[in-house]
């Protein structure tokens, strides 16, 4: 017994001596078991704890607007998986509204495109946008450099971050995603069940209501990202000359009114929802799906019935365990994580 | 005696001139030289200059106070149609009218020969349009070179970027003044096909001139006019009254179409 309860003892101390332990040693994004390889190149931007530093104080940075009042963590806030709770567009410099609810940042690894009507290609380059938008930040990225250079304390982090003082567009730019390619949400109770980890349930109601999703919603709301990061228009509008999407970047006539499709997780600390924020809670949205859909020439296929009526034919007990399921995707941890609130 | 000596003296002649001859040429083909290339703006027959008055082809007035383009991509051709690429770590050139080393391009290191046609790109390829940050240096750095020639809405090169004012234009309620822009990019998408802006220059040296010689010890310099009032017309007038703005839309195809034939090769200048 005691051949067996020494080694045992001595695991318990050093357990316990871990306790005194700073903090656990840095590790890169968590790349979850249920997700595919990323979409974002690691190996040209590889996540180092002080890259990550560095980009989570440009994150929180209000040096980046024109007038220093608003950081990208203004219209991205963390207990809302980054998404600007309670807006339906988000007011940058001057007050001004922009025409889009600012979305989630959350799992951009995997994500092939940027933006509701996916105009970025690259996360690397999204910053860029929000710095030099006139209802964002309204500044030029070379004059943000440039008060980066003369600040007391950013060019020694760029310097242990990437080896030497020098602030560059591309340092700048790949820290920022290294900050973002940590904010990774794969540990809600859904992502615990599916990878089988001891203990995970679903309550019977949300299982329900995952295969109710999976027949009515899936197609496009699919894979464990809960979109196929296409663009489709799913019927909220029916007039888009105020924003007519995906056509703004692509010029085709067939996208107008098309928009991302988005994903699916910590909607329950995201509302209001869709591009222009138009409901503010999930049963909206049922219902929008189950009633509300809007005629126009690129309404998505899917939306039309056999029978000539639109939207997704949902009961009133369908819709309860749809949301039930939806409740499933919110990750507290995530939400949570220290490590990411300013 | 007589005869001996003089075969001896044949033989020792060519023994002494064809290799001469040979090393000449040699000299001259083996190596490698810069070529420069001048990008001369006009303004129909007059030169470029902004804030001077000219009239487009509907017949408007107008003035110029921006006129930026991006040429990329070169390729010399000798006359046997053979091509010399610029590789693509020294292709791509930002000129600005107001900068006048800007617009007085280089190409490093060409091998020498004689070259009969030259060949770029107006705008940045679809490749290096969706290149890693890391790899867009210098006019390509979209917070530095490429200050104002970026769209980061629609990720991309502004290609060509053409600003003005007329007393035909409308007036922009932001600046009370009269004001045209035409900003032209859109590479071709990198997901989903979009509108391709991208035109392909190619001019050739005037017939019965002699061509562009590169050699060793220098090259030629080629001197290009570039006509701001060709982005008006042919094939379509483009009238600042009834079009005074144009970006990313699907009205940009309409100008760059126009503007693909702005630059022709006025003259070749040998070392
Ligand atoms: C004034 C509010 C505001 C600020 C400040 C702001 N954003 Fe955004 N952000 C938005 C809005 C609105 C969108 C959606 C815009 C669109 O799709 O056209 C967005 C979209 C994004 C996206 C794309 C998400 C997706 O799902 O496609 C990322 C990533 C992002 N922002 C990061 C940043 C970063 C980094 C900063 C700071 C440099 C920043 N944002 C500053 C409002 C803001
Ligand atoms: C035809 C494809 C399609 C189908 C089917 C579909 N959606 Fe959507 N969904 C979209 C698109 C596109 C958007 C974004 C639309 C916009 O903002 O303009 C969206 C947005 C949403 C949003 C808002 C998310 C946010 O962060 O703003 C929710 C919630 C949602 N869908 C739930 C559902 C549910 C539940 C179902 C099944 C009953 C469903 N969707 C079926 C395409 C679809």
């Amino acid at each position: 017994m005691l051949k067996y309860s020494l080694p045992l003892l001595l695991l318990l101390l050093l357990a316990a001596c871990r306790k005194d332990e700073p903090a656990a040693p840095f590790s890169g994004p968590f790349l979850p078991a249920n997700f595919p390889a990323p979409a974002y190149d690691l190996a040209l931007n590889p996540v180092t704890e002080d890259g990550f530093a560095l980009g989570k104080k440009l994150f929180y940075e209000r040096l980046l607007s024109r007038d220093t009042t608003i950081a990208c963590a203004d219209c991205h806030i963390s207990y809302a998986a980054f998404s600007h709770p309670d807006h339906a567009t988000s007011h940058g410099i001057d007050g001004l509204f922009g025409k889009r609810n600012a979305p989630a940042v959350q799992n951009m690894l995997w994500r092939t495109s940027f933006f509701w009507d996916g105009g970025v290609p690259n996360l690397d380059l999204v910053p860029l946008n929000a710095i030099q938008s006139p209802v964002e930040m309204d500044e030029s990225p070379a004059r943000v450099l440039e008060k980066l250079r003369a600040h007391p304390e950013y060019p020694a982090m760029f310097k242990k971050a990437f080896g030497s003082e020098e602030v560059n567009t591309a340092r700048f730019l790949q820290a920022l995603s290294q900050f973002m390619a940590m904010l990774v949400s794969a540990n809600s109770p859904y992502d615990r069940f599916v990878r089988l980890e001891p203990g995970a349930t679903l309550p019977a109601e949300a299982l329900e209501g995952r295969d109710l999703f999976a027949q009515k919603c899936g197609t496009c709301h699919a894979t464990d990202q809960f979109t196929d990061q296409t663009y489709r228009n799913n019927g909220i509008l029916n007039d888009f000359t105020h924003d007519r999407g995906r056509n703004e970047v692509s010029t085709l006539p067939d996208d107008i009114g098309k928009f991302r499709v988005p994903s699916l997780r910590n909607l329950t600390a995201t509302a209001p929802y869709m591009h222009n924020g138009k409901f503010k809670t999930l049963e909206a949205v049922l219902d929008h799906y189950a009633a509300g859909v809007k005629d126009s020439p690129t309404l998505d296929p899917l939306l039309r019935q056999p029978d000539g009526s639109l939207g997704i034919p949902l009961t009133a007990d369908e819709k309860t365990k749809i949301i039930a399921f939806l409740k499933t995707l919110t990750d507290d941890d995530f939400l949570r994580d220290e490590r990411f609130a300013e | 005696m007589q005869k001996f000596s003089f075969w001896y003296l044949t033989l020792l002649l060519a023994a002494l001139v064809v290799p001469a001859c040979k090393d000449k040429t040699d000299d001259e083909l083996t190596g490698f030289g810069d070529v420069e290339i001048e990008f001369d703006n006009r303004a129909g027959d007059a030169a470029l200059v902004f804030g001077t008055e000219y009239t487009n082809a509907a017949g408007e007035k107008v003035k110029f106070s921006t006129f930026n383009y991006f040429v990329s991509n070169f390729v010399l051709v000798k006359e046997d149609g053979t091509e010399y690429v610029v590789p693509k770590d020294s292709c791509y050139f930002l000129c600005k009218h107001d900068d006048l080393e800007s617009r007085e391009v280089v190409l490093k290191n060409v091998p020498a020969g004689d070259y009969t046609g030259l060949k770029f790109m107006i705008g940045i390829d679809s490749a290096k349009s969706v290149s890693p940050i890391t790899e867009r240096s210098g006019v390509l750095d979209p917070a530095a070179g490429a200050n104002g020639m970026y769209w980061s809405w629609n990720a991309g090169y502004i290609f060509v970027k053409v600003e003005g004012t007329s007393p035909q234009a409308p007036v922009d309620p932001g600046t009370g003044e009269n004001t045209f822009q035409y900003h032209t990019g859109l590479f071709g998408g990198y997901d989903s096909p979009t509108l391709n802006n991208l035109k392909t220059v190619s001019l050739e040296t005037h017939h019965g001139d002699e061509p562009a010689k590169v050699r060793r010890t220098g090259g030629p310099h080629f001197h290009l006019y570039v006509d701001v009032l060709e982005m008006f017309s042919n094939p379509t007038n483009i009238s600042v009254a009834s079009n005074p703005t144009s970006h990313a839309g699907a009205y940009s195809k309409t100008v760059a179409d126009n503007y693909a034939d702005m630059f022709v090769l006025d003259h070749v200048h040998n070392p």
